[in-house]
């Protein structure tokens, strides 16, 4: 077996190194029409330009020489690095509680990865361990790789698998499981697997981080110790996302995996719960529940696995001027499900009329969400409403327009019967739609208002 | 215990074997016999609009108590890409700091604390530096990489500053030698503390994210003054771009130092070029000092392997502890702690600054390291004896100790005190080896106090947020066109003209080079008289006035503009400045007027000569011939001024 001595490098550079006898990880003199450079030749990402070698010189810095200033080049020596997470025993204590993380691809604890700049997961226990070793106080811990997937790329094949190991875990008695998951979709899958895994005895905490834990001020690290917290020790046996409540280091809240919706693309504090509050907020000394009600731990092992999923369902965004022919199409290609995601109560134009007809004449199963994320579709308020309905579009209540998604894939991995697709649309497994909305479930403060203001000031964010 | 031992003369004779002079006795074979070695990292921000990663603005400050909201984060130590953890990450962590950062709405975003990644890097400020990369003779690199290098400090919030080498391998000249540049950097500006008490450190974010250049040199100066004057340098050929900023912080330098056999130790963020010769030369004597105590414990403790310290609790006994501090901490039920030094008699009063001996390298880690408010400990060898000798005795003996031990006794927090004790071992350990690997706090009298262990090349990572940016030959030649000429043609060419040394710091630090020459080459002012205008007319008096800030200096060109095209004598720009710097709006007209000018023809100023004469003549006999010329010309500099031309009057006077 050849190892690669060029990583990353193609083209103009990779023809650079070879003519003057110089690898990756070799120590290198260049000269260039700008003068001498000394250091170690590092891999380059992929992504970038052929016109470029990067190094590493002596004071830890990296820079990049422009292969045509180069006049020649020597290596003088070769030191290959070694990426290694320090792994230690998981040390296992008596009385905690045994808590089972699966690793779906998502950055908890990690390293680089000077091919591609991107982040390599540490994820056995003994590195995890190495890591975060306040982890051992928490609970016993075992760890299981069942993919190595982006967060993007998490889909039907992903929830059924999981769905499936969480059942068999629970059978065998574990106290609670961890998901490790990426955080674009981490709700998609707090979603599927509610309805994939029901009548849970054990919680099921889904965790990710917003800064990989390769920078110091990761969130990664509180947000494990806070999952494995919720895991091992909570009595809230449901499905739940488990990420930071404030951007600053304080605590994590618990959100129902059919309410949490990400909420920022970059804030640490991203997931909210929407439509209701959190079912609890968590610290590294205490879980403090917000919601009166949920389902509680039990002794029993009595799960219930329903690992059922079409990929036939799609989701159509609606913006003014929409033509016809957009549902058409979804329609001819085949799909069975729609979920529109409609403006104010939930609707959209009539030049949508007659596709909506044809739609449903075909089969077509449709639900009604909002692009507002915040309240509840309301279709007997105006003609139009009344009108979609009598073409067969049915409100979802107050269910997010991902969740209705997932729900309507999971309802159709099972029955093609209108009415029994429709009942278990409107049958929420655990809140999708809430009977009523609290007032303090619709809370999007107003910055530069003085009252906002100083409550920010006062309150860490 | 040993209460014949004087700890004042144990400071003294170590201070002596040290060969400790004060500085200005100092001679180079004072420094070549400790072997000084010196280097600088320069640090300038740059004059650019908007932050480095950001768009916030840059160069706004707020006050400590002026914030919109609070973000509180903690530091954790991550891998290098080696696998490793870096040293001063574990010791940052072990402190377990809170800290917590006071946002301004006006001057961070969320890029600053870290909840958006870095928007592409600001171009004027990549531009700036080049340029000045340029000037210092780099080689520039072909392609821009963001590193992250590791802070735990809490001083970024994010945990790392983004910095990017823009050249290496350079030089700048100084009067006698050269000294050559390891890289310039380019990099964002981090947080500016607030405080820093027991577990909270709180931040402001305002300088957080500026853009600012890094010019380190390679140890090249082997005496305090050379450290100063290539200092001097690297902040003149920043300032005579004229694109960086001034003012207080805008320029601040670590400077390394070590002596032989001693180690690297960096001395953080001197405000001011005129502390470094100080503080070099006290450093270098510390770690000279630290070597000669090395020595004498070695001979203590051939192998000290199994040298440790003991402790004892000291809640609850009554042992006669009056002095304040402690007195309080035994009242408020804080832990107290005896501490034993085996054979470190004479240790702790060991010189290592004046003014300082070795109990207070402990003492500054338990406060840094441990979170100990200072004061937090008292010793067997302390000059103010806090502590009676009848106590050390019981205490003493509850730790059985010998002659030859020291003692120490601390107090704190209970949850404190396990890393206090390690802390102690650890310094005391560290005293067998010679000098720590440390970064150093500065003050003004040139003593340094510890501030953290000195990181290694291990804490930097490549930013995986930024992408490289390539420099084109075409793009940096474009950029050469902009830069000034250099500063050691600017020092030979105000030689030339014979304008007087002691002006140049101030024209070179104010960058005022370029008015001078625009003011000679376009007018034709007199350059030696031009330069003491401005080294010493203006900046005696932009010192004292208050309103000095609100006087644009590029106004001088104007002021003689204004006197070369009304006929003017320039000298009458001196007394003009006074009214103008007072009153910036003011007209030149309504300055002349003020200033009570008259105009005068020569031969108007000429014929009073005659009646003077007459005049002196009953002063003579009093006064002497030979003070003729200076009375006439007392009687006649006013009316002369700005008319004629002052020599030429005293010429035709004689
Ligand atoms: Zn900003």
């Amino acid at each position: 077996m050849s190892e690669d001595i060029f990583q990353g490098y193609k083209g103009d550079a990779l023809e650079t190194l070879k003519k003057y006898n110089t690898r990756v990880w070799g120590q290198a003199e260049v000269d260039t029409t700008r003068g001498r450079f000394f250091g170690t030749i590092l891999p380059r990402s992929e992504n970038d330009d052929d016109k470029h070698i990067v190094m590493k010189i002596p004071t830890g810095y990296n820079v990049g020489i422009d292969i045509r200033t180069i006049t020649g080049m020597k290596e003088t020596g070769y030191k290959k690095a070694n990426y290694k997470i320090p792994e230690k025993q998981f040390p296992t204590t008596p009385g905690l509680p045994h808590v089972k993380l699966f690793g779906t691809g998502g950055t908890i604890a990690s390293r680089l990865d000077y091919r591609t700049g991107a982040v390599i997961p540490a994820f056995s226990p003994g590195e995890l361990y190495g890591a975060v070793p306040e982890l051992a106080d928490i609970c016993n811990l075992d760890t299981e790789k069942l993919f190595a997937v982006f967060s993007e790329n998490m889909g039907p094949k992903q929830y059924i698998g999981l769905a499936k190991a969480i059942g068999k875990e629970i059978e065998q008695g574990i106290d609670g499981i961890v998901v490790g998951h990426g955080t674009d979709t981490l709700h998609h899958t707090g979603a599927a697997l509610t309805f994939m895994c029901q009548n849970l005895p054990v919680p099921v905490v889904l965790v990710g981080s917003q800064r990989s834990s390769d920078r110091p001020s990761s969130d990664a690290a509180l947000n494990l110790m806070h999952a494995m917290k919720a895991a091992g020790q909570s009595d809230i046996a449901e499905v739940m996302v488990c990420m930071f409540g404030p951007t600053s280091d304080e605590y994590g809240l618990l959100h129902k995996g059919t309410r949490v919706r990400k909420m920022h693309s970059s804030y640490r504090s991203t997931f909210r719960t929407i439509g209701d509050t959190p079912l609890a907020m968590i610290n590294r000394n205490t879980i403090s529940p917000i919601h009166k009600t949920y389902n509680k731990r039990r002794n029993d092992r009595k799960v219930n696995i329903l690992p059922y999923y079409s990929d036939e369902v799609t989701m159509l965004y609606y913006y003014p001027g929409m033509k016809p022919d957009t549902l058409d199409a979804l329609t001819d290609a085949g799909y069975r499900g729609v979920i529109i995601v409609g403006t104010g109560l939930g609707h959209v134009n009539k030049e949508l009329y007659p596709a909506i007809e044809r739609a449903h004449a075909k089969g077509v199963h449709m639900f009604m969400t909002l692009q507002t994320i915040w309240g509840y579709v309301h279709m007997f308020v105006y003609d139009t409403g009344r009108d979609m309905m009598a073409k067969g579009i049915i409100p979802t209540g107050n269910m997010l327009p991902e969740v209705a998604f997932i729900k309507l894939s999971w309802v159709l991995g099972q029955t093609d019967d209108p009415a029994e697709v429709k009942r278990l649309m409107l049958t929420p497994v655990n809140d999708e739609i809430t009977p009523r909305e609290p007032y303090n479930g619709y809370l999007v403060y107003q910055g530069g208002v003085p009252e906002v203001e100083d409550f920010i000031r006062k309150v860490h964010k | 215990m040993d209460f014949s031992f004087d700890p004042k003369a144990n400071y003294e004779a170590t201070k002596q074997s040290a060969g400790y002079v004060n500085r200005r006795e100092a001679t180079q074979e004072s420094y070549d016999r400790i072997g000084f070695m010196s280097g600088l990292e320069v640090h300038q921000q740059l004059l650019t609009k908007e932050k480095l990663f950001c768009h916030c603005p840059a160069g706004l400050y707020n006050k400590h108590s002026d914030f919109d909201a609070e973000i509180i984060r903690h530091m954790r130590p991550t891998l290098s890409e080696l696998g490793e953890y870096d040293g001063t990450a574990l010791m940052e962590f072990k402190t377990r700091k809170e800290i917590i950062y006071r946002i301004k709405n006006e001057t961070a975003c969320t890029y600053e604390v870290d909840d958006t990644p870095p928007f592409p890097i600001d171009r004027e400020a990549l531009g700036i530096a080049i340029e000045i990369s340029l000037l210092s003779k780099l080689n520039i690199v072909g392609e821009v990489h963001i590193t992250r290098k590791q802070y735990l400090d809490g001083s970024i919030p994010t945990g790392f500053q983004r910095t990017a080498i823009i050249g290496v391998e350079g030089e700048i000249p100084l009067k006698n030698k050269t000294i050559r540049l390891i890289q310039l950097s380019i990099e964002e500006d981090s947080c500016r503390e607030i405080s820093d008490i027991g577990h909270v450190r709180i931040y402001k974010t305002d300088r957080l994210g500026m853009p600012l250049i890094e010019t380190v040199t390679y140890p090249d100066c082997v005496n305090p003054d050379e450290v100063m004057e290539a200092c001097n340098y690297i902040r003149f050929l920043n300032r005579s771009t004229g694109k960086v900023r001034s003012g207080i912080g805008a320029g601040r330098q670590d400077v390394n130092v070590s002596c032989k056999g001693g180690t690297r130790v960096e001395i953080k963020g001197v405000a001011h070029t005129r502390w470094i010769p100080e503080l070099t030369h006290v450093e270098a004597f510390r770690q000279w000092s630290l070597l000669l105590l090395r020595d004498e414990l070695k001979k203590r403790f051939p192998s000290h392997k199994e040298w440790r310290i003991s402790h004892n609790s000291l809640a609850g006994m009554d042992l006669g502890l009056t002095y304040g501090p402690l007195a309080k901490a035994i009242g408020e039920n804080q832990a107290v702690m005896a501490v034993k030094l085996p054979g470190f008699k004479g240790a702790l009063s060991h010189f290592t600054q004046p003014g300082n001996m070795f109990a207070n390298e402990i003492s500054d880690r338990l406060k840094v390291i441990a979170c100990l408010e200072k004061p937090n400990m008292v010793h067997t060898e302390s000059f103010d004896q806090e502590v009676s000798a009848e106590s050390w005795q019981m205490i003493g003996k509850l730790l059985s100790a010998k002659k030859d031990d020291a003692l120490i006794i601390i107090w704190g927090p209970q949850t404190d005190m396990k890393t206090a004790l390690e802390v102690i071992e650890e310094r005391c350990l560290m005293a067998f080896e010679g000098v720590p690997n440390e970064t150093r706090k500065s003050f003004p009298d040139g003593t340094t106090i510890f501030e953290r262990v000195l990181p290694g090349a291990d804490r930097m990572y490549p930013d995986t947020d930024s992408a490289p940016i390539p420099l084109e030959d075409e793009y940096i030649n474009s950029l050469k066109k902009n830069i000034p000429t250099e500063v050691v043609e600017r020092y030979q060419q105000l030689k030339k003209w014979q304008v007087p040394e002691d002006t140049y710091t101030y024209i070179f630090s104010k960058n005022y080079f370029p008015l001078v020459e625009r003011i000679v080459n376009e007018l034709h002012i007199d350059p030696r008289f031009l330069g003491c205008f401005v080294g010493h007319r203006l900046k005696n008096l932009m010192g004292k006035q208050k309103k000095s800030q609100q006087f644009r200096v590029e106004k001088i060109y104007d002021l003689f503009a204004y006197l070369v095209k009304n006929q003017l004598d320039p000298s009458l720009a001196w007394p003009m400045l006074t009214e103008l710097i007072a009153h910036p709006r003011m007209d030149f007209d309504s300055v002349l007027a003020s200033i009570k000018f008259k105009r005068f023809s020569k031969e108007e100023i000429l014929g009073k000569i005659p009646y003077l004469e007459e005049k002196f003549a009953p002063i003579r006999r009093k006064e002497g011939e030979h003070h003729k010329t200076n009375w006439m010309m007392g009687q006649l500099r006013m009316m002369a001024t700005g008319n004629i031309a002052l020599n030429y009057l005293a010429n035709q006077i004689k």
